[in-house]
């Protein structure tokens, strides 16, 4: 299980919950279980994210795993210049 | 990084990295033979032309071309209706580069000629009819938010709100704003108002202005407050600048009778041109090549489409080449500026210079549609800090203006600016270096950043380290001129990438890249490929692939390519390094597990793989037909482990108080670079972004009248920084390796446009002896405000600006 926190304009999509625990051993699964767990958050997770993974930002990266007790976060989508 | 890539190991001597060979394009490029998006050509070329809204805001009632159509030599015209609506995700971006039902703002495309030369589309252009129906406008982010604002999008609904539809909560907490807090000292400003939004009611239900709510941070901001001896909150403004690349948008556009198109022209992301147009166009993206040509700027103004998809209908219709190149005042007008905005920042420390609690609210324009970068700005607003009390607000707001694009570090400027300056504030207020203040408070390994995740080893102390060392801090200043440090961090990102090695017959190497070359990136791949494959940098030539060469590649954007395709390119080498030896295994006769590749030669591991002498790179390469054919290394990722960037700046400025002039007289970048794969493109990078922020700071602004139309689309009202403005941009270039890239880089294009507008406002508000609240600080601002200042004196301190 994995607590994953909701950056702020995801969390009133979610019903008002910053953090959810998350049975998920990777990024494709978590984000899958989100959207199955609140089907609101389904159409944001798809447009795309960035997650964070124990500090560390993936945009695209569906396999990459997932340790128990990760610190995870939904963040906006990187973007540059 | 992926698990099959190998770090260097720590303390790696470099051959050819770290050096400082001359630019493959840069004969070309003072020579004039260089070929930018205007130089393509084709025979029986058309010239595209584009009518464009005169208006501000106008719905658009009929369009009729019959004229055009008519006037000898115009062979074709598209409108609306030659484009249709598809997949929703490339809505905006289609309303954008063709208006629909309504025209978004002065200079938006509302019809397109394709004719035999440029006067006569231009002449096809004044004969097209438009029916406007004439709309309100508004351009001013804070009147967008108001509930009396006119309405740009009937299908937009303000997304991620706290608390909708009812904010009365927010509106209680805005209120409390408007007041000094008890037994505390504090400097508030009165601008800021009795509102967090500025009259704006967050309301979900109803059509808004307000695409967005974002909101970062964690602990409770009020009790941290409480526990500050000192609370700063100001209010600052900037306005919108363009990135200033100098070369114009412009694309030679082939649609043939076959279906199959091809197109040429300057961008970051050829790629994505392939992608949008095709999916526009309704074509499959097989049927269309992209070839990037040289740049002439980026800085994230071509990230993405303006005429390409336009150019490719209008050649579509006529049957012929197409080509269209935007003039100076379509690019001020047309193309992708960055936004506007306003900044509250309020911040509290301790009398011993810890920060307790650190707020911000931050207010974007991004133009016509939404999607600014203020997501981005309230993640990096505090992220330098180690804050156990932040909270950073977002709004993403429509306007009237063309629509924003991406400008280095979108949205980090910005932020950087008002929080700086007030951190810069509060450390003047209790008596401690600025320095000494952001040393005390400055983000580490272990922090919670403003944002959320954990840093891991991050390089924001080693600036400041470095600031404190360099002799520029610590150098006299003359009478009027003054001194400001400003941080600033980027988040860097990697993406998808693909590249190919060839291998040549004489020994020497080309090297397919996707991302197209807008700092230099094809010399640091050439060394990063000559350092693998232990060969001359000279041996090694990179192009810009086209579209049907390669695998796809992300866009050149976040500081991304010399990071990935860096990473693809030493994978490849390490792929093609791996054929080579398989090839000198065959002709000794030997297992390929018992060659090794040393200094750009094939030997045998040991003594018991037997005694041959070594094969180069170029004995393989010559008879490699006769032992298996070509050889080549590939390498496709999608990169990520970027790795964050940060940049300590130190500006000196002398202001002359009769003119209110700001000159510039020494200036300091220290950043980390994780690796400088090329010391000198590095330091053009931090010189680049440096020079930028500078006009930012002193003279760029979109200004806009009362009519909605931009008043100066040209370089002679528009003032951008030329060489006689700025001094040498003395650099330091840290090198603290990412683990995340095998030879430890971190992109560095971005982040060195983030601390300047600060910098330069705290080192103008100490020489000028006054707070400068609003962006840029032109003369009449700066006179305005010492005006101000002179006029104020004797005020109590809770109302006015700055004690400085």
């Amino acid at each position: 299980m994995v607590d994953v926190v909701l950056w702020g304009s995801l969390k009133s999509v979610a019903g008002g919950k910053a953090k959810i625990e998350v049975e998920a051993a990777n990024i494709r699964q978590l984000l899958t279980r989100l959207g199955e767990a609140h089907p609101a958050l389904k159409p944001h997770l798809e447009r795309g994210v960035s997650v964070s993974i124990d500090g560390r930002i993936y945009r695209d990266a569906w396999f990459q795993p997932i340790p128990p007790g990760s610190e995870v976060y939904i963040l906006p989508r990187l973007a540059g210049g | 990084m992926p698990l099959d890539i190998k770090p260097v190991a720590p303390g790696h001597s470099f051959t050819v990295v770290g050096t400082r060979p001359l630019r493959p394009d840069g004969l070309d490029k003072v020579t004039g033979r260089a070929k930018f998006g205007a130089d393509a050509t084709a025979p029986g070329m058309l010239i595209g032309k584009v009518l464009r809204s005169p208006h501000a805001h106008a719905r658009i009632r009929s369009i009729d071309a019959s004229k055009a159509l008519a006037l000898p030599g115009v062979k074709a015209v598209v409108t609306r209706d030659d484009f249709k609506e598809g997949d929703p995700d490339f809505r905006d971006v289609l309303r954008n580069i063709m208006a629909r039902d309504k025209a978004l703002y002065e200079g938006h495309a509302v019809a397109a000629v394709a004719a035999v030369s440029a006067i006569v589309a231009r002449k096809a252009l004044k004969l097209i009819k438009v029916d406007y129906q004439v709309l309100p406008h508004v351009t001013d982010v804070e009147q967008a938010m108001r509930a009396d604002a006119p309405v740009l999008h009937d299908d937009m609904f303000t997304a991620g709100l706290e608390e909708a539809p009812d904010n009365a909560a927010s509106a209680a907490k805005a209120e409390e704003f408007g007041h000094v807090e008890d037994a505390k000292e504090k400097e508030s400003d009165p601008h800021h108002g009795a509102s967090l939004t500025g009259g704006f009611r967050p309301q979900s239900k109803k059509p808004s202005n307000v695409a967005k709510r974002h909101e970062f941070g964690h602990g409770d901001v009020e009790k941290g407050f409480a526990k500050a001896d000192i609370v700063i909150e100001r209010k600052f403004r900037t306005e919108a600048t363009h990135q200033g690349y100098i070369e114009p948008h412009a694309c030679l556009a082939n649609y043939g009778s076959d279906g199959q198109g091809e197109l040429w022209g300057c961008t970051q992301g050829h790629y994505m041109v392939r992608n949008v147009s095709a999916q526009l166009l309704g074509m499959d993206v097989s049927k269309l090549r992209v070839t990037a040509s040289e740049i002439g700027g980026g800085f994230g103004g071509k990230t993405t489409v303006f005429l390409e998809p336009v150019a490719l209908a209008l050649s579509r219709k006529a049957g012929k080449p197409v080509k269209m190149v935007m003039n100076r005042d379509e690019v001020f007008r047309a193309s992708g500026p960055t936004s506007s905005a306003t900044i509250w920042v309020k911040i509290g420390c301790t009398k011993a210079g810890r920060i307790t609690a650190a707020e911000t609210e931050l207010k974007l324009q991004g133009g016509a549609f939404a999607g600014s970068p203020v997501d981005m700005a309230a993640m990096a607003a505090f992220a330098c800090y180690d804050l156990e009390n932040v909270k950073a607000v977002g709004w993403d707001v429509v306007v009237n203006r063309p629509k924003q694009a991406a400008y280095r570090a979108p949205g980090a400027p910005i932020s950087a600016f008002g929080v700086e300056s007030v951190i810069d504030e509060l450390a003047h207020k209790i008596g401690m270096d600025p320095l000494d203040f952001r040393l005390k408070n400055a983000a580490k390994e272990g922090t919670k950043s403003s944002y959320g995740p954990t840093y891991g080893p991050i390089g924001l102390i080693p600036t400041l380290e470095a600031v404190k060392k360099h002799p520029h801090y610590k150098a006299p200043l003359k009478a009027g001129q003054g001194r400001g440090l400003a941080t600033g961090f980027w988040f860097n990102f990697g993406g998808q990438t693909c590249v190919s090695l060839n291998i040549n017959i004489d020994g020497t190497v080309a090297l397919a890249l996707g991302t197209p070359d807008i700092g230099g990136s094809r010399a640091s791949m050439c060394q990063m490929a000559a350092e693998e494959l232990g060969i001359p940098y000279d041996k090694v030539r990179a192009v810009v692939a086209d579209t049907s060469s390669l695998g796809f590649n992300d866009v050149t954007e976040g500081s991304r390519a010399t990071f990935s395709s860096g990473l693809a390119t030493i994978q490849a080498a390490r792929d093609a390094i791996g054929k080579l030896c398989g090839r000198a295994a065959q002709m000794w006769g030997i297992s390929a597990d018992a060659v090794v590749w040393k200094k750009g030669h094939a030997k045998p591991s040991g003594s018991n793989a037997g005694n041959f002498e070594p094969l180069s790179l170029a004995d393989i390469a010559k008879v490699a037909a006769n032992t298996g054919g070509p050889i080549a290394g590939h390498y496709e990722v999608n990169a990520e482990g970027a790795g964050v960037s940060f940049s300590t700046h130190i500006a000196d400025v002398e202001v002359d108080r009769e003119t209110g002039r700001t000159l510039i007289t020494r200036y300091t970048v220290i950043q980390d670079a994780g690796k400088a794969i090329h010391p000198s493109y590095v330091e053009g990078q931090y010189q680049g972004g440096a020079a930028q922020g500078i006009g930012w700071a002193l003279n760029e602004e979109y200004i806009y009248g009362e009519d909605g139309k931009l008043q100066n689309p040209g370089f002679l009202d528009y003032r951008i920084p030329v060489a006689s403005d700025l001094p040498m941009i003395d650099t330091v270039i840290l090198e603290i390796p990412n683990p995340g890239h095998p030879y430890g880089l971190r992109g560095v294009g971005e982040t060195s446009i983030v601390p300047p507008l600060a910098a330069i406002a705290n080192a103008v508000s100490a020489a000028a002896g006054v707070r400068m609240l609003e962006l840029p600080m032109s003369p009449p601002k700066i006179l305005k405000a010492i005006g101000g200042q002179a006029a104020g004196k004797g005020k109590s301190k809770e109302k006015g600006g700055s004690k400085r």
